[in-house]
């Protein structure tokens, strides 16, 4: 970003190489000296921990693929091949299986941190662009490995969802039948999602290299969201940061290492360890538990098209949330009643989730349907309004300036 | 460190609501909580119940039910019933498994070997069905992970047969059991006193047989379950040392800043 | 860590106090850190590695056993064995008399028949040319033992090269006998 690279290649290699290709210069500047607000809290550990996800993700996935066998005859018992007889295999498969979920509570974490400390206004319009784009391309990768074990929810959860497609007018059934690549979900279609599943953790990567290229460009937003304005305001990465996330990231990894090796089931569906029959279907299909939201949202609209219509709508609304927000100031800390409204938004998010676990039916659906409302009404109405009537607290001079009276009051941290 | 025992915690609270919220409640009568000796940081199998677990299995639910991922072999491995390879070898000869086809063409019955699967009752799915009143035995390799409720639902559904309440219309060939989903169930009670001739000594009370066949069951879902807590165990130890170690190197780095 | 000075409000002092203060502990600090998680990642890798090693299925079929009943004299059996073919040859005393009469200096890779079969009748080989893994023809060639098609190696009645490019003789597996007609591979 601001200034210039700090960069001095010190040795004959890295000196021929920097005239060459300046990786090591880039690297250096990325992520040793760039400068970093001084003042970021925990919830912005959470960028290092999701790279660390993705990688995780990426390096058990290609092993799984050493062994799996994407063919509807042979594919459960792959999978229980590789639980039962690879070496390591079951501590690999259930790596790779919660390693999903735990990607998904820190994105959320990561989603709402952004929303809470206004991260996604001007100039980082583009980097939240950028991160919903990832969040997508998370879902589809998400949905399409929950096929490839090919047990009851494996199967039906792909049929509910390529359904979907049918709800387009005119186009709709050719399209779900394109997708299947048969009349239902079927061998061809376990095959390309297999295809696919592998394909997308890449395009991830990529787009992530974009999204930190996005972030470095104006640098990081701050807990205060005022713009670094000296180098007071700011410490080089190295080793400030890197320490502080690898200390949040080994905090995370406790908790993933619990599941893994204590609960590795629990954030899965029974049903799935019974291999897909398409003559039988289970009692309730649930999504993953970092779909649920949105599978509330569906079922909450009771027309097949509107419902599909609102369910796509809830994500690519984040689209244009920039733009929503009328209010100039960042960070929730002096925007009292956004904090009570995103406060509310946040339990209306989990909310939603718990009735996307709950059969539709009964008072069920007429929460969803308020909790649908709800939703969109927080973008719709409520930002665009609040920019306009809401009063801001002081704002302070300068990042250094918003520290110095907050430690002397809790020397706490 | 309030930030981030509130991040943790809301971590947890997130996973513990949805996790909750994603087991669908049913109609059925909820299980017991069972205190088995697979549970909790440190479990591990009890050898001895295995071993008559397998017991229970072969001479009663074998004849219905197969065990597919399962092989001879798995039984002398680490963590299990852990039999000796020579007795594995013996158990596994006392089955006839189909081979071939030999240089005739033909296929041929021989002994079994160790590195085979456990024999099916039942040469397919439709034969399975007809046996059994159009209900299909499902497969037990993975039972206790493939029912909501686990260990603790099929020990209920085992000892839990009862007659009907009053007003309960039974169609032939099927049973009450409260557990059950509906509470029609088409396995009649499979387990009755002394039904298995144990040979350490232990009274094969139904009770008995239902706890030592199911923790042989969870053995068949989950035989690494021995050798994840155990390595579970192991990396807790080291994360917590290591969160500590960057814990303190962290407060040395920050300690001029902020 | 009570002893850490609290808040850095002079900010020049900042600049310069780091390395200076104590820095053997703090070195040690971040030694050990650095150490423990080097550990950690030698931890880890080691699963990432082994996974591709032989799996528990591949490893039960490591080794098998045989029933030779069936065979007779100058007779030949192949089976499978860790996926390579293995020849089982119930050798005629001609045979046998032909391999033990030649001069061990006249061959390229010089091995008595006594160690390549303790049981002279019972002749047991892994059936892969040694020159480039090709499956060998069996009772061919010029010294009527095997003749490897794909670049004209020639065995003898032992499995012995002769003749051809292939560098060493055919390979015995480890194997014995449990009875008398029944052998153990691998």
């Amino acid at each position: 970003m601001s200034g210039e690279s700090t960069y001095q290649p010190n040795n004959g290699f890295t000196k021929w190489m920097d005239t060459r290709l300046p990786l090591l210069r880039l690297a250096h500047d990325s992520f040793v000296d760039y400068p970093t607000p001084k003042n970021l809290n925990y919830w912005w550990t959470f960028g290092g921990i999701l790279t660390f996800c993705l990688v995780t993700q990426i390096i058990t996935g290609i092993i799984l693929a050493m062994h799996y066998t994407p063919h509807v005859d042979h594919a459960f018992n792959s999978v229980e091949h590789i639980m039962r007889n690879v070496n390591h295999g079951w501590l690999i498969r259930y790596i790779h299986a919660n390693g999903a979920s735990m990607f998904f509570l820190a994105v959320y974490i990561h989603i709402f941190r952004g929303m809470y400390y206004g991260s996604y206004k001007a100039p980082r319009e583009v980097l939240w662009i950028l991160g919903v784009i990832i969040y997508l391309l998370m879902m589809a990768a998400a949905f399409m490995g929950y096929v490839l074990p090919w047990g009851q929810m494996s199967l039906w959860g792909a049929t509910v969802i390529t359904n979907l497609f049918g709800a387009i007018p005119l186009v709709g059934d050719s399209i779900a039948t394109w997708l299947w690549g048969g009349f239902s979900v079927d061998n061809p279609t376990l095959n390309r999602f297999f295809s696919l599943h592998y394909l997308i953790p890449f395009l991830i990567f990529g787009v992530v290299i974009l999204h930190i290229w996005a972030l470095h460009v104006p640098g990081n937003n701050n807990p205060v969201g005022i713009s670094v304005k000296s180098e007071q305001d700011t410490v080089p990465f190295h080793p400030y940061y890197t320490v502080k996330d690898g200390f949040a990231l080994v905090i995370f990894m406790i908790l993933f290492s619990y599941f893994v090796f204590f609960a590795p089931n629990v954030l899965g569906h029974a049903d799935n360890y019974i291999p897909a029959n398409p003559l039988v279907t289970p009692a309730h299909i649930v999504p993953e538990w970092y779909l649920l939201p949105f599978y509330a949202i569906l079922r909450a609209i009771p027309d097949k098209l509107g419902g599909v219509i609102a369910m796509v709508g809830a994500i690519f609304i984040l689209f244009v949330l920039p733009w929503l927000d009328t209010s100039k100031i960042r960070s929730a800390r002096y925007r009292p009643l956004f904090k009570q409204f995103f406060l509310i938004f946040v339990v209306n998010c989990l909310v939603l989730g718990y009735l996307g676990a709950m059969p539709a039916e009964g008072v069920y659906i007429t929460l969803a349907r308020i909790c649908t409302i709800y939703y969109f009404a927080h973008f719709l109405i409520i930002l665009p309004l609040l920019g306009l009537v809401e009063k801001p607290r002081e704002i302070p001079e300068s990042i250094s300036a918003s520290i110095l009276p907050e430690t002397a009051a809790s020397p706490a941290e | 460190m309030n930030r981030l025992s509130a991040l943790v915690f809301s971590a947890l609270l997130a996973a513990g609501l949805f996790t909750t919220g994603a087991e669908a409640a049913g109609d059925a009568k909820h299980p017991e909580a069972i205190d088995w000796s697979f549970n909790g940081l440190f479990g591990t199998y009890d050898r001895d119940s295995l071993r008559r677990g397998y017991k229970v299995y072969t001479e009663v639910c074998a004849s219905c039910h197969s065990m597919n991922q399962l092989r001879f072999r798995n039984l002398s491995q680490p963590g299990g019933p852990e039999f000796t390879a020579l007795e594995v070898k013996a158990i596994a000869a006392g089955f006839t498994v189909e081979d071939g086809p030999d240089d005739y063409g033909d296929m041929f019955d021989r002994p079994g070997l160790p590195k085979d699967g456990f024999v099916n009752p039942f040469p397919n799915v439709q034969a399975a069905r007809a046996a059994n009143g159009g209900a299909y035995p499902p497969d037990l390799s993975l039972i206790t992970k493939a029912r909501s409720g686990g260990p603790d639902y099929i020990y209920a559904l085992l000892t839990g047969y009862e007659d009907p309440p009053a007003g309960m219309k039974m169609r032939d060939g099927l049973y009450y059991n409260p557990y059950m989903a509906g509470g029609k169930i088409a396995m009649a009670a499979p387990l009755l006193e002394d039904l298995v001739e144990y040979t350490d000594g232990s009274a094969a009370s139904v009770e008995q047989m239902s706890y030592d066949v199911v923790t042989f069951l969870n053995w068949a879902a989950e035989p690494e379950l021995e050798e994840r807590k155990q390595t579970g165990f192991m990396v807790l130890i080291y994360l917590t040392v290591f969160a500590g170690l960057l814990f303190f190197s962290m407060r040395r780095i920050w300690a001029d800043k902020h | 860590m009570s002893d850490t000075n609290t808040t850095g409000n002079g900010t020049t002092e900042t600049k310069t106090a780091s390395h200076e203060g104590e820095p053997n502990r703090r070195a040690f600090l971040h030694l050990t850190t650095g150490a423990f998680a080097a550990i950690g990642a030698a931890n880890v890798a080691w699963p990432l590695i082994d996974q591709m090693n032989p799996d528990a299925s591949m490893r039960a079929l490591a080794s098998i056993e045989v029933d030779l009943d069936a065979v007779e004299v100058g007779q030949s059996l192949t089976i499978t064995w860790r996926g390579k073919p293995v020849f089982i040859r119930r050798r005629t005393q001609d045979e046998i008399r032909d391999a033990e009469n030649v001069s061990l200096d006249a061959l390229p890779d010089p091995e008595a028949d006594k160690s390549r079969a303790e049981n002279p009748e019972w002749l047991v080989m892994v059936g892969v040319c040694t020159h480039l893994g090709c499956v060998p023809l069996g009772q061919a060639g010029e010294f009527n033992g095997w003749f490897c098609p794909c670049h004209g190696s020639h065995y003898d009645t032992s499995g012995r090269i002769r003749k051809g490019p292939a560098p060493k003789n055919l390979e015995i597996p480890p194997y014995q006998f449990v009875s008398d007609s029944r052998i153990k591979i691998g």
